[in-house]
């Protein structure tokens, strides 16, 4: 968090209402995005309790395990939830689009992709872990499940991993979604309750917002104080009409707080770089489709040596791309770069568009720039910029000093000798340039995994799902 | 109260601010938690004195915001149960896997079994015998009671802890009702259930120097027993606690330097909540308000996890508009502008810095007029 | 034996020894102990065997630093620097006989050895060295060996322990407990799939003074230790012309003395770039020149020239602001993580608790302060706002804990206040 986000809550907390911190939206947000609100039973890992999700905000489906601890029922509750999301995720399989790249085979990439919103980070972390438990079951064998459950678990499974890829919006958490966008003035452990920063957002903080009579707590984990009072007596008296109705209490405050949090962030404009995150995203879930057509076992317990390093790499990628694009996507994002003396902007007094470098053939039209800034510049001569007014220029700083930059463009000029209408700024227009650039190198190759170097362990056993993980209890 | 103060005697000082109040014993969580926030004088001082904060809490129209479920209750105790029947059988599977050893033949000892008052005294007794002789076959001492000093009170810690012992060396054993799932573990609640440990650890050496052995007969190594995956079947993983154990010395060493705490304070102030028969508070809600509001607090929002009377400093720090409310990270940034309105003030110019603030001053005017050029 | 009473020759015969008969052998350099006379050494061994030898370093100025060594040292060897495109080489490497530059194999002849950035590494396939030598093997992230570790048959690691480990800005907890994770050390991952490699330690520093060597082993490198190469008395500094009596001159004064010493400056909370703090900073590194400080050692007398100076501090604002107050532009100025592996006469260090409320885990992190601590040959100067000792006393102990991942010491508040406890006694 920078100094700017701490100004925005101190203002917040000032003024009783949360401030922006962003003036486009960052993410992706879908036209029919499945919202998914998971509670599981206390003390356990991964026990279900019940589930309010769909498309349609007038008509959730509430989906209930009456008896958690009752093996067959958790199933037939995880079948009831694959009866809903299957055909949700399905349905975007068969729009589709032929990508055809330079050096790779053409694909199909699929027009638009699913979209699965939950509460808050423990909703992520509880979808994976009902992927974890349900992708390995058998639909043979002793204790057999439905088809659809393994296949729940591996959609789950991908969404919730895809939720940890920065800029990914497969799937989103609503707090750390509006917490991108708004700033309370809370901390930012208090901003995990989704009531509590929706109030600061709308109407100012309210302490109804922590008091689960109210505001019950959005999941996955439920109120003490009602498994005591209310669940536990209802499971006791076997009425499972009892139970759902308990339960329904629990879920329908939450339910309406997020249409409320989409309704928000989809008034914000998109961000000029959400559609093209977006389309990695449709072309990572056409991926995944592929994938499971082919056959290709469940996703393995954990990530061996050659997929570790190769997700890093992708993440790290992934996190570098979004921090720059967002800054490039919003002036309120790049100011914090600018507080930092990374960024600069202000008013161009002087160019001179004609400068050229080189002699005979290698002359090239570099011209310069010299711009007029309020802004504290701590960027070193030779720095290379870039600027969100013209995201295919390239610059190098030349001189900075008692607020003027001097700068020349070099690249993306072309070959003439003169420069091309517009492609140099004018005498007055205002630009910001940064250091931030999004000029990546592509990673070197990584081994196979059958030839894992005996520095990580040498080539690991091939991971064939085994009765055990299907037999695995889940108790 | 002040009658009860005794000069250079902090022990008695401590006493008389808990007044008719009886005092509340440390358990091995409470004892863990002194790390939680060192820097917090009216958490110390409470603690210190032995007064249930929970209790505090409530009766101030501050309640802590925890509560357990009463299905994690069951989880927990059909666990602890489950892992423990058959004299251990389980346990003594997964001891052998974890620390690789031959256990051949293992006995069991249930401290437990000679009633309460005799438990102290038979554990020193058991655990003198067990260091003394070494023996290879392993043993199993179950609910052993063990004690530690703190702020000058002998605390008991009645831990549902098993030590195992092979051949003169010692392992504390955690039971959790947590999951480890594919062999990880929510951190959170791995380094609370180290840090329980590391309390029966040093109590366990403790004992073992006083009966004249090496403490380090102590493996910092824990074993942590939790369910596996999504069954019931337990998995034991070694945690070493040699950092909680630092942490944990430290802590105990700060309780018996309440002094210069005591020595700021009036001589009238009391936290004693005056219960009635029942054990109900009787003093004026007003009254220990106040009390409380003469001690210093260090409010932050991690105290909403750890301290049970959070909501009475966040209501604190909420009346003094404390930027602490918004996390230590925001209150460290913003150098050593402690109030909301000054910190605004210094921003948009209203008010001129102090002297020393004249860099924060300018970081905020700057970020106040970014802020300011970006939303119009 | 312990690697106390073994003399550093011992142990680099031991390191060479043992090179043929392990896959893989790690050797723990602590600050200054030679860990470069080391990879030269082990370099020549090795070309002398005929054998070819792949070198892998983490910078491009750690490669020149080591190229030019090796040129230095043996002459007769053949040297080939691959580089990525990019790359300026500077023009005294040109000149040194027996060097190639490339950027591909190809380019390069074939010499005895080829060293080049790990980096630049990963993109080599096709050929398989018989020898590596992997320098700074503690800063090289694991994922990093993986892309390279089909490059060679046996290596040698060598590395410091006690300096910064790599990081990701991507959290990487998904991978914890994994005994390949991508985010751990080369040697972490190495030594954990293969536990009985021998592991070395030199035992001398050459570095660091005899008023600085314990402090830096116990706070530092409590397990292992280290000593200082040389005596009380080897080393002075002096300033030449006399102090004004004021605190900067004092400072400098009680350092030239003593090895150590403490500006410390009132208690207060700052913000980062405290600019009281920068000041007393650029003050004592003008001073230092102005009193035209000598130096003497085992390598003779010498001034203490800008470039013999160095200036760190924990972020990278905080150097910024060291820079814009006007030191002479051969003063180094930089961050911890930058200052890894360098080496100067006197350092001026601004205490990364300086001015906090609370500390982090970032400014509690051992290596941050191990760094700045351990780059002097002569003396080593900290500016610090007074209220450490207590803030150290006041941080909450919250870390998580992750099953399976070793615990790494030592632990950074120890070792803060470890520091803390040596630097309170050479205050002024």
């Amino acid at each position: 968090m920078s100094l700017l986000t701490s100004l925005a809550r101190l203002r917040a907390l000032d003024e009783g209402i949360a401030q922006p911190v962003a003036t486009v939206r960052h993410c992706h947000l879908s036209a029919r995005p499945m919202v998914f609100i998971p509670l599981k039973l206390s003390g356990e890992a991964a026990a279900p309790l019940a589930a309010m999700l769909g498309t349609d905000r007038a008509d959730p489906a509430l989906l209930v395990v009456t008896q958690p601890r009752n093996r067959d029922l958790r199933f037939a509750w995880a079948a009831q939830v694959a009866e809903v999301l299957l055909p949700y995720i399905e349905g975007f399989m068969n729009d589709t689009e032929t990508v055809e790249r330079k050096n790779t085979d053409p694909y199909e990439r699929a027009i638009d992709a699913p979209q699965l919103i939950v509460p808050n980070q423990g909703g992520v972390a509880f979808t994976r872990l009902l992927g974890r438990s349900t992708r390995f079951r058998r639909t043979d064998g002793p204790y057999p499940v439905p088809e659809s459950v393994p296949l729940l678990g591996r959609w789950l499974t991908y969404l919730g991993e895809r939720a940890a890829y920065p800029g990914s919006s497969l799937m989103l958490a609503a707090t750390e979604e509006l917490g991108r966008h708004w700033a309370s003035g809370q901390s930012s452990l208090e901003d995990a309750n989704l009531a509590a920063l929706l109030a600061w957002i709308t109407t100012g903080p309210t302490d109804e917002a922590e008091d689960p009579l109210i505001w019950p707590p959005a999941g996955p984990a439920t109120d003490p104080g009602f498994d005591a009072e209310v669940l536990a007596p209802a499971m006791e008296s076997g009425s499972a009409e009892r139970v759902t109705e308990a339960l329904r209490t629990q879920l329908e405050p939450t339910w309406r707080l997020m249409w409320q949090a989409i309704d928000l962030l989809a008034a914000l404009p998109e961000g000029a770089s959400v559609a093209q995150r977006w389309e990695q995203d449709r072309g990572s879930f056409s991926g995944m489709a592929v994938h499971i057509a082919e056959g290709a076992p469940p996703q393995a317990r954990r990530d061996g040596a050659v997929a570790a390093a190769a997700r890093l790499a992708r993440m790290e990628r992934a996190q570098a791309a979004y921090d720059v694009q967002r800054a490039y996507d919003d002036p309120l994002v790049m100011a914090e770069y600018r507080l930092t003396g990374e960024a600069f902007a202000g008013e161009v007094i002087e160019t001179v568009p004609d400068n050229t470098e080189g002699e005979g053939r290698s002359r090239k039209l570099r011209p310069l720039v010299v711009i007029k800034t309020d802004d504290p510049v701590r960027l070193p001569p030779g720095t290379t910029l870039g600027t969100p007014q013209r995201r295919s220029q390239g610059a190098e700083l030349v001189e900075a000093a008692e607020g003027l930059v001097t700068l020349k463009i070099t690249k993306g000029m072309g070959r003439g000798r003169t420069a091309a209408p517009g492609a140099v700024p004018e005498v007055g227009e205002r630009v910001c340039y940064t250091s931030l650039t999004d000029d990546f190198q592509g990673s070197p190759a990584l081994p196979e995994p059958e030839a894992t170097p005996w520095t990580h362990g040498g080539p690991p056993q091939e991971y064939v799902p085994d009765d055990e993980d299907a037999q695995e209890e889940w108790s | 109260m002040s009658g009860l103060k005794r000069e250079g005697d902090h022990v008695h000082r401590l006493d008389a601010l808990r007044g008719t109040t009886p005092q509340q014993p440390h358990d091995a969580r409470a004892i863990a938690a002194l790390a939680a926030n060192p820097g917090c004088a009216r958490r110390a001082l409470m603690d210190g004195a032995g007064i249930d904060k929970d209790a505090a809490a409530r009766h101030l129209g501050f309640p802590a915001p925890f509560g357990q479920s009463p299905f994690a209750i069951t989880r927990g105790n059909m666990f602890e149960a489950l892992v423990k029947a058959d004299g251990c059988a389980e346990l003594l599977r997964m001891l052998r896997e974890v620390l690789g050893l031959p256990v051949a033949e293992v006995s069991y000892h249930d401290v437990e079994n000679v009633g309460a008052h005799l438990r102290h005294a038979h554990t020193k007794a058991l655990f003198d015998r067990a260091a003394r002789e070494g023996h290879d076959a392993g043993t199993l001492y179950d609910h052993p009671l063990l004690s530690l000093r703190i702020a000058g009170h002998t605390a008991y810690l009645e831990p549902d802890v098993v030590a195992f012992q092979l051949g003169g060396r010692f392992h504390i054993v955690e039971i959790k009702s947590f999951a480890v799932i594919d062999g990880q573990a929510d951190p959170a609640a791995v380094a609370a259930a180290a840090r329980q440990a590391a309390v029966y650890v040093l109590a366990l050496r403790n004992l073992l120097e006083e009966l004249g052995h090496d403490p380090l007969k102590v493996s910092h190594d824990v074993v942590l027993v939790c369910p596996e995956n999504f069954a019931n079947r337990p998995v034991a993983t070694l945690v070493d606690v040699r950092k909680q154990l630092a942490v944990l010395r430290r802590q105990l060493a700060r309780m018996t330097t309440l002094d210069r705490l005591l020595e700021g304070l009036p001589d009238d102030l009391s936290f004693d909540l005056l219960p009635d028969e029942d054990g109900r508070p009787t003093r004026p809600v007003a009254e220990l308000a106040d009390a409380l509001h003469r001690t210093t607090a260090r409010y932050a929002p991690d105290c909403l996890s750890t301290c049970d009377l959070c909501f009475f400093c966040r209501d604190e720090a909420r009346q003094e508009g404390a930027s602490d409310l918004l996390g230590r990270q925001v209150r460290d940034e913003l150098g050593g502008v402690a109030s909301v309105a000054e910190a605004l003030g210094l921003a948009d110019g209203s008010r001129d810095p102090a002297e020393g603030q004249e860099e924060i001053a300018r970081l905020l005017r700057n970020a106040e007029r970014l802020r300011r050029e970006c939303l119009n | 034996m312990t690697t106390e009473q073994l003399a550093p020759e011992q142990v680099i015969r031991n390191v060479l020894a043992d090179l043929p008969r392990h896959r893989g052998v790690v050797v723990d350099s602590p600050p200054g102990a030679g860990k470069s006379t080391l990879v030269v050494r082990a370099a020549a061994h090795i070309a002398a065997t005929g054998e070819p030898l792949m070198i892998v370093a983490q910078t491009n100025e750690q490669v020149d630093d080591l190229v030019a060594r090796i040129s230095d040292k043996h002459p007769h060897l053949t040297v080939g620097r691959l580089s990525a495109g990019g790359y300026v080489p500077p023009l005294r490497m040109l000149e040194l006989p027996g060097v190639r530059v490339g950027t591909r194999i190809q380019d390069l002849g074939d010499p005895d050895i080829v060293i080049a950035t790990a980096d630049k590494w990963a993109w080599i396939g096709d050929r398989v060295w018989p020898w590596a030598i992997v320098d700074e093997a503690y800063q090289m992230r694991s994922d990093k060996l993986l892309r390279i570790a089909g490059l060679f048959e046996r290596a040698l690691f060598v590395g410091d322990p006690g300096q910064l480990d790599p990081f990701s800005i991507v959290d990487g907890d998904r991978w914890s407990g994994l005994s390949w994770d991508p985010l751990q050390s080369a040697v972490s991952v190495l030594l954990r799939h293969n536990p009985d490699l021998p592991v070395h330690r030199l035992p001398v520093s050459w570095r660091l003074p005899a008023s600085a060597a314990p402090v830096v082993s116990q706070a530092f490198y409590p397990f292992t230790g280290f000593r200082s190469g040389t005596n009380h008395g080897d080393r002075w500094l002096e300033l030449s012309t006399g102090g004004m009596g004021t605190v900067h001159d004092r400072a400098l004064e009680e350092a030239a003395r003593s090895g150590w010493a403490l500006l410390e400056l009132p208690n207060r909370h700052t913000v980062r770039t405290d600019g009281e703090a920068v000041q007393a900073v650029a003050l004592l590194a003008e001073r230092l020149l102005q009193r035209g400080a000598v130096a003497g050692s085992e390598q003779g007398e010498r001034p203490v020239t800008a470039d013999r100076i160095a200036v760190g501090a924990a972020h990278r604002d905080q150097v910024a602001a060291i820079r814009a107050a006007g030191l002479p532009p051969e003063i180094t100025v930089d961050t911890a993580n930058r200052l890894q592996g360098r080496e100067y006469d006197v350092t001026i260090v601004l205490h990364p608790l300086s001015g906090r409320r609370d500390a982090t885990a970032f400014h509690l992190e051992s290596g941050r302060l191990c760094v700045l601590a351990s780059r002097h040959r002569h003396a080593c100067v900290v500016v610090a706002r007074a209220g450490i000792a207590e803030l150290l006393d006041a941080h909450p102990s919250a870390e998580p804990v992750q099953l399976g991942v070793p615990v790494k010491f030592p632990d950074g508040w120890e070792a803060n206040q470890s520091v803390l406890e040596h630097l309170s006694r050479h205050r002024v």
